[in-house]
């Protein structure tokens, strides 16, 4: 099982090499590059935003409910709901989720290139495919994700602001003096680079997974699925490589 | 003219192509048959470069195809052009932009000049007024003349056509039959054409490679396929009533 992950892995990493090589035609390669941003970004906003609203909405709530010690300020709700939004919630919790929505479809998108062909054709033509159509995609998720992230961030402290304000389990003005406290710019860098690195590893483990597939429907379903679940992985272990190197 | 010298190809410890020794001459519509898991495609997917023998090699007008290096085998590429089974054609883009695609990657031409060889191309395969459609938006020939227009569109010098009347009717067939000899007599391509439908077989075959369990069974033109005294040939051409039937006529 090991020697057949390190195979793989050594596969990802090949198919890494031909994905960074130079576009066969910048114009065609930048065309592609805003059409896929459109895509990724507009196409996940809806979910992204639900998602963040509700996540900074119960964040808030348990946070209060856990919180009723006369001795613990009570600034502290909107203190512990900003740090977790910004650094944990928003940018793995939405980052898991673009792996379901924007992961499966870059699996399904390629794989279904490679089971009818499509992507011999490019080969045959003389282009590079994994350049052609996963480059763009990689680079595309790179700035997207973040964009992504941060609009989760304001959705999800919106959603907690929300929460305080119709449930009344603080004053605002507390909740406002808590989420402005000891607020560090690093944090939001923290966040950001994590999304960026989760954004790689999704958009190209996807990418690999669609690529590689031999046969037909069936490997689509499983590839997907497998896509879904080697980059969680993934993005759950970088998560606390990364938080241990930052903080 | 491709030549194809002792090529062998295997799939870890399975050998599926045994020493095949053929040629594909300038002009002339060239056919590989065989029955189905013969090593057929296989062989096509050698010759374009999908696959990279273990054994042999293949030669492009004394080119050797995998020996070539990076920038020489793009060039070469840019001389071929390839008809899937299916037609893959890139079903996000229209028909148009599907032809104009190769010319917009590796040409300088002005959009105009695209639109222009994009209509020529797919009047050259009677197929007009369907610009702005999508693959999915047509039936089975015309994807499969729609592919050919954009194989067409770079000039190419080498044509390849993977089972080309598969799951077509008769009379499409027929049509999509015509369309490869037309093109090829006019353009003067070298095409290769995988096949096991007996009407093209007997109709626009100029050269026949059989392939036989891997293996290159026999050697012949359309000309000699129905008197050849090779038995697995004559198992594979005569495998169908019909056939039988014609043979005794014969």
């Amino acid at each position: 099982m090991l020697r057949q992950a390190l195979a793989t892995f050594g596969e990802y990493l090949i198919f890494l090499r031909q994905v960074f090589s130079k576009p066969a035609k910048w114009s065609v390669f930048l065309k592609k590059w805003v059409f896929e941003m459109d895509a990724m970004g507009i196409g996940s906003m809806l979910i992204v935003s639900i998602v963040s609203l509700a996540m900074g909405s119960v964040i808030t709530m348990q946070t209060a409910l856990q919180i009723e010690s006369g001795w613990i300020p009570k600034w502290t709700v909107g203190f512990i709901s900003r740090t977790s939004i910004v650094m944990e919630l928003c940018p793995t919790i939405i980052s898991l989720l673009l792996v379901g929505n924007l992961g499966s479809r870059i699996t399904a998108e390629i794989g279904s290139m490679r089971v009818t062909e499509q992507i011999d054709a490019l080969e045959v033509m003389g282009i590079n495919p994994a350049s052609h159509l996963v480059l763009p995609k990689v680079l595309a998720s790179i700035i997207v994700n973040p964009i992504l992230c941060v609009f989760s961030i304001a959705f999800a402290l919106l959603g907690s602001f929300l929460t305080v304000w119709i449930t009344g389990c603080i004053s605002t003005y507390h909740f406002i003096d808590g989420l402005t406290y000891c607020f560090r710019v690093y944090d939001v860098v923290y966040a950001l680079t994590k999304t960026c690195v989760f954004a790689f590893v999704m958009s190209t483990v996807a990418s690999f997974y669609g690529y590689r597939i031999e046969g037909g429907a069936l490997e689509l379903g499983k590839a997907s699925t497998q896509g879904i679940v080697v980059s969680s992985f993934i993005i759950l272990i970088l998560n606390v490589v990364i938080t241990d190197i930052m903080l | 003219m491709i030549e194809v010298n002792n090529v062998s190809k295997y799939f870890g410890e399975k050998q599926v192509l045994f020493g095949i020794d053929t040629q594909f001459e300038e002009g002339k519509v060239n056919l590989i048959i065989g029955r189905s898991g013969s090593g057929k495609t296989v062989l096509m997917k050698c010759l374009v470069g999908l696959f990279t023998p273990e054994e042999g090699e293949v030669l492009y007008s004394g080119r050797e195809f995998h020996n070539l290096s990076d920038k020489d085998k793009l060039s070469l590429r840019k001389e071929m052009g390839m008809v899937f089974q299916g037609s893959a054609l890139f079903d996000s883009m229209t028909i148009e932009e599907n032809v104009t695609f190769p010319l917009d990657m590796f040409t300088d031409m002005s959009e105009s000049e695209m639109r222009d060889r994009a209509d020529f191309c797919l009047e050259c395969v009677d197929l007009k007024g369907v610009n702005k459609l999508f693959p999915a938006e047509l039936s089975g020939g015309m994807k499969k003349r729609a592919a050919i227009a954009r194989a067409l569109a770079c000039n190419p010098k080498y044509l390849f056509f993977d089972e080309p009347n598969s799951g077509l009717d008769p009379k499409t067939s027929l049509l999509i039959d015509e369309l490869i000899t037309k093109i090829t007599h006019d353009f003067n391509t070298t095409t290769v054409v995988n096949t096991h439908d007996l009407n093209s077989i007997i109709t626009i075959g100029e050269t026949i490679s059989f392939i036989y369990q891997g293996r290159l069974g026999w050697r012949g033109s359309s000309a000699n396929i129905l008197t050849s005294d090779d038995q697995t040939l004559n198992d594979f051409i005569y495998a169908q009533p019909l056939t039988q039937r014609l043979r005794k006529t014969l």
